[in-house]
């Protein structure tokens, strides 16, 4: 199989228009409740030369490669294929970068999601932490690091359910 | 029982080229490539070591929480190690990658600090370790988010956000421990005790960080010392330990000379891609 060659035109409006409503369908591979949009990871679809440009959450976390692979699996099924795929570092994404939809998705996936400008303050500390189960605001840190790089494991005191809080980052 | 990989042209053409330098030092190049280069390899090396050190602990913390910490300390590491390293390979510009620096780099030419390869010995002293490194780490890389080196600069900025957390974490335990029980604060002391000597060699300035440093490339890891010794005071005194007695100081991983334990460490770190060089995940 040979790659499609690279766009020499620049991408319309339209075009990248296109191409952000095909990565708005693309789950996050390990939280597949927001789109990779949510998350705010894609930082730019660029005119020309054609690329969509993103950016990883951590620094080591293994979900980038698969990142990388779903964008570019559905830049070609929308018929994008000759649109690169570039990775860029800066400035380093922060938490307020989710979407106040991403947020929402995360909360009623059952994962605390960060407060915003909490990524501008200290990395803990005085934050009160809703329990996404029941609201309550009776819960406390049981783990520093959960089931992902990017959360911490809580536990809610009001009705003893456990769960994953997405770190301030 | 495989046998060691065999010895390439491009190793042989190293040694033939070599004058009164050793086969595994760097290959040369011009003296700031040299030093961007061994600045990279010092920077990666670093985080690689300690990330594999870390991940020994996998299946053998003393709890799940402890676990998944050093685990996802060790990601962060072993992420911030493949950026430096594939800077480095960049710059070297032998073709070689962040993996085959990795992989296929012997004892005497990885230019990590002694202090990371030192062996986890019980949880206490992974998390000295993890602490002195963490907290110096975090005042290195704060320093780099404004070198001239765009490159340097913004992998620093990445994952100076991640070392802080590192740094903290490594700190909250310094303190659970300090002033915990008496067995655990016996542990701690001791833990503390075996990793002072490798200090010094955190901030250690040698000719071709001078040079980095008034290009303003490298940060002046001396100067980074004094708030250091002011983070690890407060950090004991909270822990109800006594301060540190540096004792003298054993140096020599930025050039190669490096303790027993390193070897064992990449034995088991590199053995496949060595042993299978066309393995593919």
């Amino acid at each position: 199989m040979t790659s499609p060659a690279p766009i020499a035109a620049a991408l319309t409006p339209a075009d990248r228009d296109a191409i952000l409503a095909a990565l708005d369908q693309v789950p996050d591979p390990e939280i597949p409740a927001i789109s990779l949009t949510d998350l705010g990871i894609v930082r730019e679809v660029r005119a020309k030369p054609a690329a969509v440009v993103i950016t990883p959450t951590y620094i080591g976390c293994p979900a980038t490669l698969v990142i990388e692979t779903s964008v570019r699996v559905a830049l070609d099924q929308a018929g994008y294929g000759g649109v690169a795929v570039e990775t860029s570092l800066s400035p380093p994404w922060s938490t307020d970068e989710i979407t106040e939809r991403g947020r929402e998705r995360l909360l009623a996936y059952g994962i605390a999601p960060p407060p915003r400008g909490a990524a501008l303050r200290t990395l803990r500390g005085g934050d009160v932490v809703t329990c996404p189960r029941c609201g309550s605001v009776d819960t406390l840190e049981v783990s520093r690091f959960g089931s992902t790089p990017c959360k911490a494991l809580w536990r809610c005191r009001a009705c003893a359910e456990p769960f994953d809080r997405f770190k301030c980052h | 029982m495989p046998s060691l990989p065999t010895i390439q042209p491009e190793d042989e053409a190293r040694a033939d080229g070599a004058s009164h330098e050793g086969v595994f030092d760097a290959p040369h190049v011009e003296t700031h490539a040299k030093d961007l280069f061994d600045y990279a390899l010092r920077l990666g090396d670093d985080s690689l070591i300690l990330g594999q050190r870390l991940g020994e602990w996998c299946g053998r913390a003393p709890a799940l929480e402890t676990e998944l910490s050093l685990a996802n300390l060790g990601l962060d590491l072993i992420g911030q190690a493949t950026l430096f390293l594939a800077l480095a390979g960049e710059v070297e510009g032998r073709g070689r990658d962040a993996d085959r620096l990795a992989f296929h780099r012997d004892v005497l030419q990885f230019r990590n600090c002694l202090l990371v390869e030192q062996p986890n010995g019980d949880f206490a002293r992974t998390i000295a370790r993890q602490f002195l490194f963490s907290t110096a780490q975090l005042a290195l890389f704060e320093g780099l988010t404004r070198s001239t080196d765009p490159r340097l600069a913004e992998i620093a900025a990445k994952a100076a956000k991640e070392v802080a957390y590192h740094a903290d974490i490594a700190a909250d335990w310094v303190v659970r421990l300090g002033d915990g029980t008496e067995e655990s604060r016996r542990r701690m002391l001791a833990g503390l005790d075996w990793c002072w000597r490798f200090v010094d060699e955190l901030f250690q300035v040698d000719a071709v960080e001078t040079r980095l440093v008034s290009t303003g490339v490298a940060v002046d890891r001396a100067s980074l010392r004094p708030s250091f010794d002011a983070r690890v005071a407060a950090v004991l005194e909270e822990a109800a330990l006594p301060a540190p007695v540096y004792p003298r100081a054993v140096v020599g991983g930025r050039v190669g000379h490096h303790s027993e334990h390193l070897g064992h460490l990449l034995a088991v770190m590199q053995f496949l891609p060595r042993t299978y060089p066309d393995a593919v995940w």
